[in-house]
């Protein structure tokens, strides 16, 4: 059975786009956090950058990191993950027909809107003619994309394959998350070890990963394990249990487990619970530097990978007091709104 | 080893159905249930043409017994609806005895809901309960609860194509071990975002569709939903199961021409069928059926005519079934795997409504009437925006190991 090693990265997130948070502290986040727009214009024609929607373009961008990172040109799959899809333009299509009373439509944003725009931009770029897959699970999309990944290269004789996750915001979507309470009110204390209110930070981002069977240098981490479910059919504690004897490991295996905690009032519960399975262990987190959106978990990935890779372990993201003894395997919950679970492990290499 | 992927449930609910036995009724009967629009209204109602389920939100929470609180979308109630169904007549009891999985799709979501409500949801809290009911994934939540699921469950969103894509992901997960047993499809409801969508796009047809004819002016939008049961050989030996049919080979390739057309010679949709004849270990000749894409857009059939005379030197009695349930995006391919599989079962090919004449460019001429066939496979074809092309082989027996 082969191997799923990490290649290369790419990222745009809402901190500055030379941001190191291994080197500095993120910038504090509001309710709502914009992606830091790189300079798109060496890899999109200018008259192309201006239709294309804000996720197609972070995903192009992250998509083109890792694989320049990982020096790979020959992909065997593109595999995306997204929660809301291109909801800009989704938006855009929508407001046009109930303001126009379906007349004089245009059918740009539509075309733009439907959720695997960036899947498909991507092979168009690249002119790959292998398997492409988008996947619109909430809070488990991205580790759908990553799962797939890893069963290509696995089991279906793959080499290469490109993986991602990424989101955009909409204005009209803030102001619905707004009126329902699943983002912070502005102005609301935002705080994610002890969160008082409910609702997230918002934000926005993609996080593209090229995953490889074969082993380099320079591989980040390998992706060991994938595991993603709607809800828990035994205790949590067992399920967290089973899934790391999949792996031969135990919970004193696990050097850093990385919670994808929200500072959302509502959606700590878990998070207080899961990490009593691990109180010596160190304990990270993360979306204080990326905000909360479907797939910021792809980020959680991320850090890991350049955890495991630089052997280092920055303060910024630590959750609870203790200090990994070594740096070897990574272990990755996440949520979304009580359902939408995922374990992911990965062990440096 | 590798387990073999056995089909032991089915459930639909279309244009011409709301079971599996009305639906094949309508095939062989040659009714469609193409129509006039009636479920909400738009200002396009007398210009198009759709297959629309005869349902309304409100009988469908009856039918469903919901409670009066829930928040399902209309795409969530047809899911909901078809899938059940499927694990029923698959004779389960306990869905997690074993390990189980969802694996849905949809293109729309909650978009029929959004689009009722948007402008409200500021002045009427009573319908905000609805916007965390719009995105792809809450679907498929929503059945997995339904149906009372605790394992994986996620969703593809590929356009068009996109069950084709679910029935792959599941098939691969039997095979290799990862599940023992996987409710596989998609949905989608009618609305105004597509409807429009689509309009903008003009391949609408403001008559009954025509796939593969030369006259053809366009697709009629439908609305669907269908679910598979796969179980691996371990289960279906265990629990004595009734095989219907079994997932022999499936591939999935990308166009890489346009965002939205078809390349002029099928060069994804050949790739696909390509990769899926050697998954399945057999050769083009085999195929005793094939349920076509066949939207009726000019490009579409263009395009996977030229596809289908690349792969075989001799076209096998093939139709397009959406002159009957007209196209319904993220369900259709799993609505024709329904399809593939009682063609299998029962050896019958379906019949193309509407074909009166071959397109100028070559000949080929879909079957027309029912037909009597004993088939060994059937070979389906699902193509959506952004390139994404599948394709997926049935098999009546499982021998192909």
């Amino acid at each position: 059975m082969s191997k799923c090693y990490i290649n290369g990265l790419g990222s745009v997130t809402v901190q500055d786009p030379v941001f190191d948070v291994f080197e500095a502290q993120s910038q504090p986040l509001q309710s709502l956090n914009k992606a830091q727009q790189p300079s798109y214009k060496d890899l999109i024609a200018p008259a192309m950058s201006r239709r294309m929607g804000k996720g197609v373009k972070m995903g192009i961008y992250a998509a083109d990191k890792a694989l320049s990172e990982a020096q790979m040109h020959e992909l065997q799959a593109v595999i995306v993950g997204t929660g809301l899809g291109c909801i800009e333009d989704s938006e855009k299509f929508l407001e046009a027909i109930i303001e126009n009373d379906e007349q004089f439509l245009t059918p740009t944003a539509f075309i733009q809107s439907t959720h695997n725009t960036v899947a498909a931009q991507i092979a168009l770029r690249l002119g790959c003619k292998a398997y492409n897959f988008t996947y619109v699970n909430g809070a488990s999309s991205f580790e759908s994309a990553l799962f797939d990944g890893f069963m290509q290269l696995r089991h279906f004789g793959k080499q290469n394959v490109l993986i991602g996750g990424v989101d955009e915001i909409a204005p009209y979507t803030f102001s619905m998350f707004e009126m329902v309470g699943k983002v912070k009110q502005g102005g609301e204390e935002i705080n994610f070890k002890q969160p008082a209110t409910r609702g997230i930070p918002l934000g926005e981002g993609a996080h593209f990963f090229a995953l490889s069977n074969e082993k380099k240098e320079s591989s980040y981490a390998e992706v060991c394990d994938v595991l993603l479910f709607n809800a828990f059919k035994e205790d949590e504690e067992t399920a967290v249990k089973n899934f790391l004897q999949r792996s031969g490991l135990d919970f004193d295996a696990i050097d850093v487990v990385v919670f994808g905690v929200n500072a959302d009032v509502w959606q700590q519960p878990f998070y207080n619970k899961v990490s009593t399975f691990f109180p010596k262990t160190a304990q990270a987190y993360y979306q204080h530097v990326s905000a909360g959106y479907d797939t910021a978990s792809a980020y959680g990935l991320r850090l890991a990978a350049e955890i495991l890779y630089r052997g280092q372990y920055p303060e910024t993201v630590q959750y609870n007091e203790v200090r990994p003894q070594k740096l070897q395997n990574i272990l990755l919950i996440n949520q979304g709104g009580g359902t939408d679970f995922s374990f992911v492990l990965v062990k440096s290499c | 080893m590798r387990s073999r992927v056995a089909i032991t449930g089915m459930g639909i609910i279309s244009a011409i159905g709301s079971t599996v036995e009305e639906n094949f009724d309508a095939l062989v009967s040659k009714r469609p249930g193409i129509s006039f629009l009636e479920n909400f209204s738009s200002r396009h109602a007398s210009e198009i043409k759709v297959g629309e389920i005869k349902r309304t939100n409100e009988e469908l929470q009856q039918l469903l017994g919901l409670p009066a609180e829930n928040t399902f979308t209309r795409t969530s109630m047809l899911g909901a609806y078809a899938a059940a169904q499927a694990v029923k007549a698959a004779g389960i009891k306990d869905l997690n005895d074993v390990r189980a999985g969802l694996i849905s799709s949809t293109s729309v979501g909650g978009m029929d809901f959004t689009e009722k409500h948007y402008r409200q949801y500021l002045n009427h809290p009573e319908f905000q309960k609805y916007i965390e009911s719009h995105h792809a994934g809450d679907s498929s939540n929503k059945i997995a609860h339904y149906l009372g699921l605790k394992g994986f469950v996620s969703t593809i969103s590929t356009a068009c194509s996109s069950a084709a894509n679910a029935i792959m992901l599941g098939a691969g997960m039997i095979e290799q071990g990862y599940l023992d047993r996987v409710v596989v499809g998609g949905t989608d409801a009618l609305s105004k975002f597509t409807v429009n969508g689509f309009k903008t796009l003009m391949i609408l047809s403001d008559a009954d569709n025509m796939p593969f004819d030369q006259e053809r002016k366009g697709l009629n939008l439908g609305e669907a939903a269908a679910y598979l049961v796969l179980e691996s050989d371990e289960v279906v030996k265990r629990k004595k199961r009734e095989v219907l049919a079994y997932v022999a080979g499936y591939g999935n390739a990308n166009d890489a021409y346009h965002q939205t057309a078809s390349s002029e010679n099928g060069e994804g949709a050949y790739l696909a069928m390509k990769e899926a004849f050697e998954k399945a270990g057999i050769e083009p000749h085999e195929i005793g059926y094939v349920n076509a894409h066949g939207t009726a857009t000019p490009n579409n059939d263009l395009s996977e005519g030229r596809a289908l005379l690349r792969i075989f030197d001799k076209v096998p009695a093939f139709s397009s079934t959406k002159a009957f349930t007209g196209h319904t995006l993220a369900a259709a391919a799993a609505v024709e795997a329904v399809y593939s599989v009682l063609a299998l079962q029962r050896g019958i090919v379906f019949p193309n409504l509407n074909f009166r004449r071959p397109m100028e460019e070559f000949n080929l001429i879909p079957q027309t009437e029912p037909v009597s066939k004993e088939l060994k496979y059937v070979l389906s074809n699902s193509f959506g925006f952004g390139g994404n092309c599948s394709t997926l082989i049935f098999s009546k027996t499982g021998t192909h190991e």
